[in-house]
């Protein structure tokens, strides 16, 4: 059950984080095209606000503050009940709300496989692409060092 | 008494009204658009992301616009836009280790754990205007190798696997980070709030005081261990969520710089460091903050302190460059009064001066008449 709970966690955390980088322009594209509701109580925002972003001293160190963020939060109550969170880099406040609505579905099991399959499997697919295309385009820039040798043996 | 003297409103409306259309220019050239600056003039961007001490790009490009293209003048507005939202909390530690990496190089080793990534540099290129660019050709896509991913472990974590290099900095156990922006600025400072402030700290006064480290003033042999560009995720504790929720990813430049040694009586000889961490792609920014981290950390290492670069007070004190242009701008302001004051008094002592003069002149000719 204790496993099971953590799975879950870290289930919903995955969908917060692809969500998260998503663009708002996706979302609303995904979620209309998916015919999902967008009615839900607005219990909190969405409202924008600063993050102070910490680093580490020396790169594993001690945590110093290195300067702030935008990020835009909101929280939602659907109509099933569940209640929903997004905290999201940024000041889109049409991406926080759906976000928040997004988690709150999501902790609808009747609601879940639908948000899975509609909306963040496609962001979780497009988001891997950019980051392999990110990756490749690095990798060509990889110096291959190789040895001259000079005059005869 | 003290006679209060109005006046200039016209003017200084009519002076915004003026900059907003110079600002604007020539009308029938297309207005820039926020998205063509954060896509074009990136860098830009992230100078004033980092010393605006904000993340926020489109912010940052409005800033460029609105400032002209005076940098300071748009980091100052960003500094200002900061103080008008509340703060939801301190993100967890970024993890540089698990950096998406962009670029990636060590002056150090050659062949190391994922390999030397040049990334886009401007290092190698001839430095030539390219007139093509100015026509606004086409660009080439970049070029893709497909191969694994490999792990990039920082270079500092290589050398410390033989003990060659001291640890990553620690501070006492109960030490809760110091914020700049929360609690005045008092000396001597913990590294962690210096890190902060040279982080936020102006390009070009860091680049020189990190050259005069170069050039012999406080001299300590840097090598670049290690600079990496990237994108790196942040999470934030929430009082509302049983996880630490992600917020997006943020681009990092990261500098280790590894410097000659120092031991003890107790401590084998090792390998020194200074840290560079700060927003956006500047390794010139985050070489120089490096530089100057270990050039301040020399009361530590017990050595003299000697220069510019290694006196706290006077680096963390001027780095910030929109105080630094608040106190030097602000003499173009109104001084008549002081100014007034000053008139007197030279007045007055010039008075005084052709007194003595007349007096000195008058004694002169009595003597001589003697």
């Amino acid at each position: 059950m204790r496993g099971q709970e953590a799975r879950e966690q870290a289930e919903r955390k995955a969908v917060m984080a692809t969500l998260a980088q998503s663009s708002g322009d996706d979302i609303v594209r995904l979620w209309n095209e998916a015919g999902l509701p967008s009615e839900a109580e607005l219990l909190r925002g969405p409202e924008t606000g600063l993050v102070t972003v910490r680093g580490r001293i020396g790169g594993g160190g001690a945590p110093f503050n290195v300067g702030e963020a935008t990020v835009t939060r909101a929280t939602v109550r659907v109509p099933a009940g569940q209640v929903g969170h997004c905290y999201a880099l940024g000041r889109d406040r049409e991406k926080a709300r759906l976000s928040a609505i997004a988690d709150a579905l999501w902790q609808d099991p009747a609601r879940r496989g639908e948000i899975e399959a509609r909306l963040v499997a496609p962001l979780r697919a497009a988001q891997h692409e950019a980051r392999e295309k990110r990756r490749a385009e690095t990798a060509a820039t990889k110096v291959d060092f190789f040895t001259m040798v000079r005059g005869e043996d | 008494m003290y006679v209060a003297v109005k006046g200039g409103e016209a003017a200084i409306a009519n002076a915004h009204r003026l900059l907003a259309d110079r600002r604007r220019g020539d009308r029938s050239v297309p207005a820039l658009r926020l998205d063509q600056i954060v896509e074009q003039l990136a860098l830009g961007v992230d100078r004033v992301m980092s010393e605006g001490s904000l993340y926020d790009r489109e912010l940052a490009a409005l800033a460029i616009v609105q400032a002209r293209g005076d940098m300071i003048e748009a980091i100052f507005l960003v500094r200002a836009y900061r103080t008008t939202l509340p703060r939801f909390g301190y993100t967890r530690a970024v993890e540089t280790g698990a950096m998406l990496v962009e670029r990636r190089v060590s002056a150090t080793y050659k062949d190391l754990p994922g390999g030397q990534l040049l990334g886009p540099t401007f290092d190698y290129t001839h430095r030539l205007l390219d007139p093509e660019l100015a026509a606004g050709g086409d660009v080439e896509e970049p070029l893709r190798r497909e191969n694994e991913a490999e792990a990039m472990p920082r270079v500092s974590a290589i050398l410390a696997r033989e003990g060659l290099i001291e640890p990553d900095g620690d501070m006492p156990r109960d030490h809760i980070p110091g914020d700049i922006t929360r609690e005045p600025l008092e000396f001597p400072m913990a590294r962690d709030i210096r890190l902060q402030a040279l982080s936020r700290g102006d390009e070009g006064f860091l680049l020189a005081l990190g050259y005069s480290t170069q050039r012999g003033y406080a001299r300590n042999h840097p090598f670049v261990g290690e600079v990496r560009i990237g994108e790196v995720e942040l999470e934030l504790d929430v009082p509302e969520l049983p996880f630490a929720v992600p917020l997006g990813s943020i681009r990092v430049t990261e500098c280790q710089m590894v410097n000659q040694f120092k031991g003890s009586a107790k401590a084998p000889p090792q390998f020194t460091r200074g840290y560079g961490l700060v927003f956006g792609q500047s390794e010139r920014k985050a070489m120089a903050m490096a530089l100057c981290d270990r050039a301040l950390r020399a009361t530590e290492f017990g050595e003299d302190v000697v220069a510019a670069a290694q006196d706290e007070e006077f680096v963390i004190s001027h780095s910030d460059n929109v105080q630094a242009t608040g106190f030097v701008e602000h003499l173009k302001l109104p001084h008549y009064v002081d100014f007034q004051a000053e008139l007197d008094l030279v007045r007055r002592m010039r008075a005084e001066h052709d007194a003595r003069e007349n007096a000195g002149k008058a004694e002169e000719k009595r003597e001589a008449a003697e």
